[in-house]
């Protein structure tokens, strides 16, 4: 692949997932400075300061690139902030990218970080909103997150045969991978009983599939491919961000998405209609199309298991297997650590809970290390071609595709 | 007796029984609906119109798929004191081709649904405050002893 359309990623850092209830600041720096010495490089050095939003920690969340620059010190570099819903992480990462392969920057660093509240994530501020869907939601229909992703379980099940069990076995894969990642919340196995034990919250989907909000905080120095080289003493970068996709969906969108009341109408694009295919396969297609590669070339995945039964969804959706054939790929253990191409090795969200605006990039730092060989503990031997896939409301996704 | 007052306004007919609607709109250039209305552009991308006609939507639909919500929502969810369980459906209008979203009636519980089956369009309470019914529109299934 051209340089002109690579990004080299010289450190990723993180800060371990919790429920620390500390300000989001602190998070977004311990994960800045460890990916600064990942990569080797100071605060100085650093030219483009692109951060991703959080909406729900006051100004500062919603200016988090400038944030984050004061907090280290004012040094004069560029900077942008953005809020991209789920997708936040990997749109600053598009930023950063974009200022380095336009020549506007050599050395960017990326960070996001968020401080979450406890339940159900509400819409954010107060007073009545009749002109926000996402307030109306609430309000008119009680719909929270899970709502929606149990309208995609049960959905499964009705077109595909999948089985409460199925779901629950995504649960016990993952809780598996995240056991030795220092950086999950949630390092402990389960068992299926335990799963399908736990209480209901949106039918058929339980308490342990789906996934809690979390803090935490994750960072990336990213470089020109020239300047990684003479950083490099001459060698190529270990690891390079070959595609970022961040696409939004295309008319009519016939699946039902947060935070929706309804579908786009497809009477005037009736061949549409029932397709079934919805966003999601969309994202990592432009991202395959942009690196030249196909879902056969990859060794990991680390996709947005917002509840066990999406993870299925997933499979199809950046088209590991076809549609229905995702619970045969999980049963025969090839999504799982040790298999032909194991989802989520980090323990996926399963394992971590979401810290929206750190997950992306979160997952990106997942894919570094597994590339580089260091994912102690959970690595996916001998992995070259890793992609990440998210998907939040507002018509956001993305995915990133790296390979050494 | 209360006053019974829309929870939000223009999105569904006042009526009530076998008159209440969905209020959504249909571009008159390309036919597309939408819902809640449009007003300003049409969200087909190749479709220029700014003109709208206001439309009842099909108050019949089948179930593309359904759940229930077994913990209190977060505010501006006004619940029940205790709360009260419901479930939701997500149902396909066949003629405009598009799928609404909507609480379902009272009593029903995820065992009574399944993906497919015919509902309708009924107007119900969703909270009282004082002397004041707030309503809204909620899905209710067609007579559950009909044969399939």
């Amino acid at each position: 692949m051209p340089d002109d359309k690579r990004v080299a990623v010289l450190g990723a850092g993180m800060h371990p997932w919790g429920k620390w209830g500390r300000p989001f600041v602190e998070y977004g720096l311990v994960a800045a400075r460890d990916a600064l010495a990942d990569a080797g490089l100071t605060w100085r050095d650093i030219q483009f300061v692109s951060g991703a939003d959080t909406i729900r920690n006051g100004y500062p969340g919603f200016v988090a690139g400038a944030t984050f620059a004061q907090a280290l010190g004012w040094t004069g570099a560029r900077v942008s902030s953005c809020y991209a819903a789920c997708a936040s992480g990997a749109a600053a990462i598009g930023n950063a990218r974009a200022q380095i392969l336009a020549g506007l920057c050599d050395v960017a660093l990326v960070v996001g970080a968020d401080t979450t509240p406890k339940g159900f994530f509400a819409p954010v501020g107060g007073g009545d909103r009749k002109d926000d869907p996402d307030w109306l939601r609430f309000h008119l229909l009680g719909a929270t997150n899970p709502t929606y992703f149990a309208l995609y379980a049960r959905r499964r099940m009705d077109r595909f045969g999948a089985t409460e069990e199925d779901f629950a076995q995504v649960k016990v894969k993952n809780a598996r991978h995240g056991l030795a990642n220092p950086y999950a919340r949630y390092r402990s196995e389960v068992s299926v009983d335990e799963v399908l034990s736990s209480p209901m919250v949106a039918d058929p989907l339980r308490l342990l599939e789906i996934c809690a909000t979390s803090d935490g905080g994750a960072a990336l120095v990213l470089t020109s491919m020239d300047f990684a080289r003479r950083h490099g003493g001459g060698a190529d970068p270990a690891v390079t961000i070959n595609a970022v996709s961040t696409v939004t969906p295309s008319f009519p969108n016939t699946v039902i998405e947060m935070p929706n009341f309804s579908t786009d109408s497809a009477v005037a694009f009736s061949s549409e209609w029932d397709s079934g295919a919805g966003f999601r396969p969309s994202i990592t297609a432009a991202a395959y199309a942009e690196a030249g590669i196909g879902p056969e070339d990859l060794d990991l995945a680390e996709v947005y298991d917002l509840s066990a039964a999406l993870e299925l969804d997933w499979y199809e959706d950046i088209g590991l297997c076809g549609q229905g054939e995702a619970e045969k790929l999980l049963r025969d253990g090839v999504t799982s650590l040790g298999g032909r191409v194991p989802v989520n090795p980090s323990g996926g969200l399963s394992c971590f809970g979401e810290a929206i605006p750190a997950q992306a990039i979160a997952q990106v730092c997942e894919c570094v290390w597994q590339l580089r060989g260091t994912a102690q503990g959970h690595q996916v031997e001998g992995a070259r071609v890793a992609a990440t896939a998210n998907q939040g409301l507002f018509g956001h996704g993305s995915s990133v595709i790296l390979a050494r | 007796m209360p006053t019974r007052v829309p929870a939000v306004e223009g999105w569904f007919t006042p009526g009530e029984g076998a008159t209440a609607a969905l209020v959504g709109s249909r571009c008159t250039t390309c036919g597309t609906y939408a819902f809640p209305a449009e007003a300003h552009y049409c969200r087909n991308p190749d479709c220029d119109g700014q003109e709208f006609e206001t439309v009842e939507l099909s108050r019949r639909g089948k179930i593309w798929s359904y759940t229930d919500a077994r913990y209190q929502p977060p505010p501006p969810y006004v619940a029940a004191d205790p709360y009260v369980p419901f479930c939701l459906a997500a149902v396909e209008l066949a003629a405009e081709k598009l799928v609404v979203m909507g609480q379902v009636v009272g009593g029903v519980t995820v065992d009574d649904l399944k993906v497919g089956d015919e509902v309708e369009l009924v107007v119900d309470t969703l909270y009282s405050e004082g002397d004041t019914d707030y309503l809204v529109w909620k899905w209710q299934p067609i007579a559950a002893d009909r044969s399939d």
